[in-house]
Order: C-alpha cells, then structure tokens, then sequence
C-alpha cells in the first residue's frame, strides 16, 4: 500500500511532465496543424544552453529561464525560417521536414557535444518525502509538480482569458475567417511555435535531472509518451493532453514499480495501439472545422 | 441617401459602373474579371454601392456572386479589375480589412466551433485596429441588437441555426462596419426570422453604413434593397430598382438558364 503511493504519487508527477510537453505539441498541432517531430531535438538544444548557463552561473533559476527563453527562439527561428515556407496545404509536407530537423539537430548535438550523458543534478533532493510514515514523492517531484501546474494554469488563463487567447484559439479553429476578422494569423502561428518551443524545452530540463543526464536523445522517449498521450487525448485537445499525461505517467510508474522498467515502453505502446485498436482512423481523423 | 435608377443597361460594356449620382461611392468595382483554372468566375464585372445604399447581387447558383465578395475582401486576386472603397483601393491583406470599414458575413456561418457566442463576437475586435476601445461594450451592444444577450455564455455549435447566423451577423455588426457584406443572409431562415434579418438591415442603413447582399430569397430582397445586380455566367446581366429587374427579360433568362441569356 505504502508503495502504491509512493509510485502513484512520482507518476503524477512525471506524468504532468510528460503532459507538459504533450500539451507543447496540442499547442503546435493548433498553430500550425503539424505534428512537431522537432519538438524533442529542439527542446534539448535549449536544454543544452540553459546547462551551459547553469554551469557557467551556477544558478538554477537562470537555468530555467534560458530554457524558457532560448526554446522559444528556437520556435520561432524554425517556424519564420524553415516552416513558413513548406508549401502545401496539408499537413504531411511540414512534418517531413520536422523530421527532417530532428536528424540535423541531432547530428549538430551529437558533434558539438559528443554522445555522453552530461549529468545533470536535481536542484532538490530525490529522497522521498514521508506524511506520517508513508513516503510519498521527492523534494524534487513536488517541485517539478509545481512548476508543472503553474504552467498549465498559466496556458489555461493565457488561452481562455486574455485577448491574445482568444486570437490564438480563433485563427487555430478557422484562420481564413480570422483573417477576415483581422486577425494577424502568420503572427498567431509563430506565436503558437513559440509557446510550443518553450513549453517542451522546460518540460525536457525537468526530466533530464531524473534520467540518466543530458545527451542529443534525452526528449526522444519523452515525445514518444507525449506523442502517445497526444493522441489518447486527441491532438486538439489541451484536457486530453492533461488527462492523457497523468494516465501514462501513473502506468510508467506502476509498471516500473511492480514489473521492471523495461517493461514500461511496452506497457505505453500497448496502450497506444489499445487507442488506435478503438479510433482506427487515429490522430488525423480528428475532425478539422472547415471554414470559409 | 442617393436612390438611384441606374437604367438597365445590359447590353452596355460595364452596366452599373457609375456611380449612384453623386460623391464617392462607398464601394466601387470596375472591370474585375477572375479565372479559376480555365473557369472564368468573374467577366468584367461593374457596379457601385453607394452611401446608406443596399444593393443586393443576385443570379444562380455559380454565377460568381461569393466570388465577388471574395475579391473585395482580397481573398482572391482578380486577373484584372479594381475594387475602391470611400475611393480608396482595397487593401491588399484581408486582415487589414477591418481598418477600411469592412465587415463580411459567409455563405457557410464561419463561427468559431467550441467558442462561445460572446467569445466569437469578441474576436473582430481583437485586432490592432480595435485593441482600445472597449470591447465587452460594443459585443454585449451587437449581442442586443441581434437579441442573442442570452445565450453569450452558450458554445455557438449547441444554438439552433436560426442563433447561429445571428451570431455570425453579430459578429460582423460589431465593429459597426461603413459596408456590410452579406452572403445569403436570409439562407434557411423562417419568415418570422427573415423579417427580423430585413429589420436589421434597415438599421444598418439608417446609420449611414451600406450593405452589399447576396441573396437567393427573392421576397427579402425586394423589401429591402435599393438596387439589384443581376449576375450569370460572372457576367452583370442586369441592374436596376427591384422592379425594374423583375420584369427584366434577361433576368427571367438567366433563371431559367436559357441560352439567349447569354
Ligand atoms: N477558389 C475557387 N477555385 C476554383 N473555382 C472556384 C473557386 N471559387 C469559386 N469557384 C467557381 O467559380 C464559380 C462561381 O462561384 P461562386 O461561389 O462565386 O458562385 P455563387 O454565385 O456564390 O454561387 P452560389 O449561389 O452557389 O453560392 C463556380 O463555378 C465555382 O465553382
Ligand atoms: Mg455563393
């Protein structure tokens, strides 16, 4: 019982984690009607930088800034740069050129940084907390649970209640009708890779410090989870990516806690094709409000 | 207010072009022809909309009627042609649209599925051009007018389709545009809510503003408008009052589909 908690309790939250960067990804599937396959490669190279702060200043907070601030340039850089111009009005060509990014961003890690883990050291301690005599998450864990939420919470009350929402929202359901209602829709679409970039770059420097350290794959199984989760929840879906988040970080920590963490990719691939086995037509099916 | 009677002048080179006597007109289109492919949409297209002026498009399904608007409001780029407003040229962005007093409504209602009715009527005023003013204002006074208060808190995709296209008339009245732009307003509408539709036409126009409509609901469009536009095959067939159009053997061709329409 007392393990129960324990492993649900750490689920939670890795799973506002993984939901984190799943909701990065419904951000850009919003904007962009893509599915960043960049997103991990990208949010690591800003993971890189926030490192180079970190060990430069010794500061933490510095750290998680630059992340923030350096995956949102990188958003942009990429959408003004490379996506703006991929032609084509369905999704499948700026997705290929995703991919396309992620094995640049990769090699360019990869010989700038090498192939080893840098290890990276939680700013909290991981032993586990105790309410009464049963141990419940780290130090760590209930600090990562924090900035998670308040970034979910920030994204709700930036999305449902400012104006700049609302254009978001707007020029994502319909964008020819936006524009005739003048909204800048380019601009909404760089700001939602923006936001996007910077949501999964903090996403990745809260995980790397529970893993094994920081290398040019360090967000490659995390976007495999989001991507799950993404399409549990449906790619239009900020809920769904909250909801599907928690589920899958639960089911990662239950079954690395009962069985063997080995077993734990399976268990969310079992999961995923349990989804796809029920909504056969998977993520594209998803209704797109035609307008105009 | 200039009612004019411009005559039938089918057989003329640019029919209607003129202005209805007088200032400039609010909106003035000359010449404007569109190919889509080998498809020519729109063929020398003329006709003004003047102050306080409802003008109302007319003809059969694929006569190029959405396409004018589309040109107007710089979704589609004519081959040749101009569109002016108050004497200005359209503005090349549509999202700069709204700067020139520009409010369209579409064929399709275009409402913003999962928001909220208040929430879409708010979204023309998010833009730069509206950032100071204030907008819960004016959508709650757009919501009034179209008597929609009620349901501002409702997902417009749970309203009865009558409210939807309220909604979507609201949300174009909002920024209290100078032309209106209407695409088959009156579309699946019931008489009762028809009546209501002419009502805030009348409105519009007693404002000052000017509305340009597409409508296929021959009723309506006699009631309220000034003048008509009568479109085939992209090509002004005719043009004049209400009446005069109706008794117009051209027009009844061009209903009918007949080949001498042509
Ligand atoms: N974007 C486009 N690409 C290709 N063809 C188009 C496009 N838009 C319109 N057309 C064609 O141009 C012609 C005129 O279309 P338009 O929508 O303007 O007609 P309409 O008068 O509004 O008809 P309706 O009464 O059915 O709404 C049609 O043959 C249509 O198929
Ligand atoms: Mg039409």
């Amino acid at each position: 019982m007392d393990r129960l908690v324990l492993l649900v309790s750490t689920g939670v939250a890795r799973g506002l984690v993984i939901a984190l960067f799943a909701l990065s990804l419904v951000i850009i599937w919003r904007a962009a009607r893509i599915v960043n396959f960049a997103q991990a490669a990208m949010a690591v190279a800003a993971v890189y930088v926030a490192f180079a702060v970190q060990q430069a200043t010794g500061s933490y907070v510095l750290a998680l800034l630059s992340a923030l601030v350096v995956g949102a340039l990188l958003g942009v850089a990429v959408e003004r740069g490379l996506m703006r111009h991929v032609a084509g009005r369905t999704p499948m060509p700026g997705m290929i050129v995703a991919i396309g990014l992620v094995m640049v961003l990769q090699a360019l890690l990869g010989i700038f940084f090498g192939p080893k883990h840098r290890p990276m050291t939680p700013v909290l301690s991981e032993a586990p907390l105790y309410v009464g005599d049963v141990p419940v998450l780290s130090r760590y864990d209930l600090f990562v649970l924090l900035v998670a939420l308040v970034v979910v919470v920030g994204l709700g009350v930036l999305f449902n209640r400012s104006t700049l929402g609302l254009q978001l929202r707007a020029s994502a359901v319909a964008p020819e009708v936006s524009r005739l209602l003048g909204v800048r829709v380019p601009r909404m679409v760089t700001i939602g890779w923006m936001l996007s970039s910077a949501v999964a770059a903090l996403a990745v420097l809260l995980l790397v410090p529970t893993e094994l350290g920081l290398n040019a794959h360090s967000g490659d199984v995390l976007f495999v989870h989001a991507f799950t989760v993404a399409v549990l929840g449906g790619l239009d879906s900020p809920a769904g990516a909250l909801v599907g988040g928690l589920v899958v970080g639960v089911l990662i920590s239950l079954v690395t806690g009962y069985a063997s963490a080995g077993l734990a990719p399976l268990a969310v691939l079992a999961l995923l094709t349990c989804v796809l086995l029920v909504r056969p037509g998977g993520i594209f099916a998803t209704k797109e409000a035609r307008t105009a | 207010m200039s009612r004019s009677t411009t005559p039938l002048t089918a057989a003329g080179p640019r029919p209607g072009a003129a202005a209805p006597s007088g200032a400039t007109p609010r909106l003035e289109v000359e010449g404007l022809t569109v190919t889509f492919g080998g498809l020519t949409a729109l063929d020398d297209v003329g006709f003004a909309v003047g102050d306080g002026e409802v003008v109302a498009l007319i003809g059969p399904n694929g006569a190029g009627k959405t396409t004018v608007f589309n040109v107007v409001c710089g979704l589609v780029r004519p081959r040749a042609g101009s569109v002016r407003i108050d004497g200005r040229p359209a503005p090349a962005a549509t999202s700069r649209l709204q700067g020139h007093g520009v409010a369209r409504t579409l064929q399709g209602l275009g409402l913003f599925s999962g928001m909220t009715v208040a929430e879409n009527v708010l979204v023309p005023l998010s833009g730069r051009e509206r950032r100071s003013e204030d907008g819960r204002a004016l959508a709650a006074a757009a919501l009034e007018r179209l008597d929609l208060l009620h349901t501002a808190d409702a997902v417009v995709d749970a309203l009865p389709y009558p409210e939807r296209k309220r909604v979507a008339l609201a949300r174009a009245l909002v920024t209290n545009p100078r032309l209106l732009l209407l695409d088959e307003p009156a579309g699946g509408l019931g008489a009762e809510d028809i009546a209501g539709l002419a009502h805030v036409v009348r409105g519009v126009v007693a404002s000052g503003s000017s509305v340009l409509l597409v409508e296929h609901h021959v009723d309506f469009v006699m009631e309220v408008a000034d003048r008509v536009v009568v479109l085939d095959f992209g090509r002004v067939v005719a043009c004049g009052t209400p009446d005069e159009v109706r008794s117009d053997p051209a027009v009844e061709a061009a209903y009918l589909g007949l080949e001498a329409a042509r």
